[in-house]
């Protein structure tokens, strides 16, 4: 059983420049589409958000991950399954804040700017804010409540790229009789 | 190396999208113009680089031992198998021609249609999911130096065809 979904898992990599170009070409619509870049990073986390609440179906069918105990856990089930299952990279953990509420996602490369220079006009972009979505939506399906954001970009002249993530609540949801 | 699903996911978004963008009856067609541009840029995108790594076209089997591509028919083939392939992981299932600048590309089993009910029911939508990538192949031609007008068409899904008429220039 284990064997055949790794076999799945393995026939679904893919050219990840089709994916890193097609983003692109996206933003690019986007900063056309829309006055300023406020405008484009909401409508990109909201895409993000939409394709997070989804692909965490994708990823509980696919992963053998079962419900997270508490928030470590869920940050290394991120960085350690999720983003290598999708993007290929294993970001790390760090800067936890003492509630352990509150941790960073550092990633040393990132793939959605492969091929990517900010022009200087668009100083306030977000390139990668699709990410944020992602993992917030997915979140949100797994009850809870997360806060995302981008504390560093690589793009925007940083030495790395860094993902804030905040644990607001745990969402209490009447779940249909039988689903787990 | 990226996942498939979150390719699949994006371009659903990017439909999604543009669809709410581009409202209206009269808009389906900016909407799909819009689709195809973006796919035309990725094309373009997708053989520089191939070209850059000289992997796709100069190292090619293919073009090894005969001139590289010495007509249409030969950028055409390097579609249907290293192209597609690259990109859907499979190689187009029929090749079609009049010899007269137009090609038919048959894909049993088009991949962004494979998630889409195989029935009647969403078939008023196919377009909407092509555009992309008739923008791709079109895209993808003009950077090896042909220029062409892509258009598909699906009669049961989730086989699809793409007509590639190429441009005198």
């Amino acid at each position: 059983m284990s064997r055949q979904s790794n076999r799945a898992t393995d026939s679904k990599k893919m050219n990840s420049e089709l994916f890193t170009l097609t983003y692109g070409a996206l933003v690019t619509q986007l900063c056309k589409d829309y006055e300023n870049d406020e405008e484009v990073n909401k409508q990109l986390d909201k895409m993000g958000y939409n394709i997070g609440v989804r692909l965490i179906e994708d990823f509980l069918a696919r992963s053998s991950v079962g419900r997270c105990q508490d928030f470590r856990e869920t940050a290394d089930v991120i960085a350690k399954v999720a983003f290598k299952m999708y993007l290929g990279i294993t970001p790390s953990v760090t800067n936890w804040s003492p509630a352990g509420d509150e941790f960073s996602l550092i990633l040393e490369s990132n793939p959605l700017v492969d091929f990517v220079e900010l022009p200087d006009n668009h100083s306030n972009l977000v390139y990668s804010n699709l990410l944020c979505g992602v993992l917030r939506g997915a979140l949100e399906m797994v009850q809870m409540a997360v806060d995302v954001r981008f504390a560093q970009d690589t793009l925007r002249g940083d030495s790395v790229t860094e993902i804030r993530m905040k644990f607001i609540k745990r969402i209490e949801e009447n779940m249909p009789a039988g689903d787990e | 190396m990226a996942d498939e699903a979150l390719f699949q996911f994006l371009h659903s978004e990017i439909i999604q999208y543009v669809n709410s963008v581009e409202t209206g009856e009269s808009e389906n067609g900016r909407c799909v113009s819009k689709l195809e541009n973006m796919g035309f840029r990725v094309g373009q995108g997708l053989i520089e680089r191939y070209h850059g790594r000289s992997v796709f076209i100069l190292d090619h089997p293919f073009t090894k031992d005969t001139p590289r591509f010495k007509d249409e028919l030969d950028f055409m083939k390097f579609i249907c198998k290293d192209f597609w392939t690259s990109v859907f992981k499979k190689q187009i299932d029929n090749l079609r021609t009049n010899h007269q600048g137009i090609y038919v590309l048959q894909d049993n089993k088009f991949r962004l249609l494979a998630q889409l009910s195989a029935g009647k029911q969403y078939l008023e939508h196919a377009p909407k999911f092509l555009a992309f990538t008739c923008g791709l192949v079109r895209g993808a031609l003009s950077n090896l130096g042909v220029k062409s007008i892509v258009t598909a068409e699906v009669s049961v899904m989730p086989a699809c065809k793409f007509q590639v008429m190429i441009q005198k220039m």
